[in-house]
């Protein structure tokens, strides 16, 4: 494959809000602080997970993998290098 | 490299009665996946234990009975016998199949049944508020043991249900794992795959026990319970496959 067709991704992460009860794993496993605690409030009544616009996820699942409510997804779209 | 991580379409996307922080969601979501990679979702049958998972068929979305306080094993081999066809699986706690229901237990396995057993082990009695289990760790204080379980004062060793199945000769498959890092997340994920397996091509009795946090009654914080886990019970309970 040449350097102009190399392709990269990029992710998504959407966590479900309401179901999120705040435990923390996701935030505290994610290796480049793409998780953050938010300062609302969900229906629950916690403190749930949310996505820090300035930093990028890099798609290794980990907060997929730990979160126990399974409200995090992960949506991987591959684009072009240069954009 | 996965590009995506969805949700399994076997697990219902509803909220869980569960604390913050507890291992059974995970494990749910890891059996639901498991189904789904398989592609036996129309054939299984899972049985729900007592204990806090006790409402496990609202989660999922297959096929699932309930069974008597540890009865579950009991359960899942008159189903299994009389529908071979089917996919059978009892996913319990360790009060339900270490204690009350280890008559089941060992006897399913002594026979050979061909059935997978998913085994929560969170060395205490969570549903009931927090009673000393047989897998309660030496020194761990619970409601029943205020001073910290004492062997020499005849509280007994916390028991290994794992090693002492696997010297049974029905047994074909015993691993232990830990959901205290992602890394153990997708270990446990890759043994209940090779349970089911094993299942389907009729091997024999898989067992898959799989240390879990119950930060309630353990009295901490989701993340302090699961270095709990790496700290003190991964000693007691050492990890890994045991017999295959």
């Amino acid at each position: 494959m040449s350097v102009k067709e190399q392709k990269t991704f990029c992710f998504q992460v959407k966590v479900n809000r309401d179901k999120c009860k705040g435990c923390q794993l996701c935030i505290f496993y994610c290796p480049v602080g793409y998780l953050v605690l938010s300062s609302r409030l969900n229906k629950k009544g916690v403190k749930f997970a949310e996505t820090k616009k300035d930093n990028e996820c890099i798609g290794c699942g980990f907060c997929y993998l730990i979160c126990p409510d399974a409200c995090i997804e992960i949506h991987g779209k591959e684009q072009d290098k240069e954009k | 490299m996965k590009k995506s991580f969805l949700l399994p379409k076997s697990l219902k996307n509803v909220d869980t009665h569960y604390c913050s922080g507890c291992g059974h969601g995970i494990l749910h979501r890891l059996v639901a996946q498991a189904i789904d990679e398989l592609n036996i979702r129309e054939k299984t049958i899972g049985i729900a234990p007592v204990g806090c998972a006790v409402i496990a068929y609202n989660y999922w979305d297959f096929d699932v009975s309930e069974a008597a306080h540890g009865r579950a094993l009991a359960v899942a081999t008159g189903i299994k016998r009389c529908r071979p066809q089917n996919v059978v699986f009892t996913y319990q706690g360790d009060g339900d199949l270490a204690s009350i229901g280890i008559a089941e237990t060992l006897h399913s396995a002594n026979r050979g049944e061909n059935l997978t057993c998913i085994f929560v082990n969170n060395a205490c009695y969570g549903m009931t508020g927090g009673q000393m289990a047989p897998t309660t760790l030496r020194g761990q204080k619970t409601i029943t043991t205020p001073l910290g379980r004492d062997p020499e004062s005849g509280d007994g060793w916390p028991l290994k249900l794992s090693e002492v199945l696997s010297v049974l000769d029905g047994v074909c498959f015993v691993a232990r794992s830990s959901m205290s890092n992602p890394q153990g997340v997708k270990e446990t994920y890759q043994y209940i795959k090779r349970a089911f397996i094993n299942q389907i091509e009729k091997k024999g009795f898989s067992l898959v026990e799989v240390l879990s946090s119950c930060p309630t009654i353990w009295q901490k914080t989701p993340i302090d319970a699961l270095r709990w886990i790496e700290d003190e019970m991964v000693k007691e309970f050492p990890l890994g496959v045991i017999k295959e």
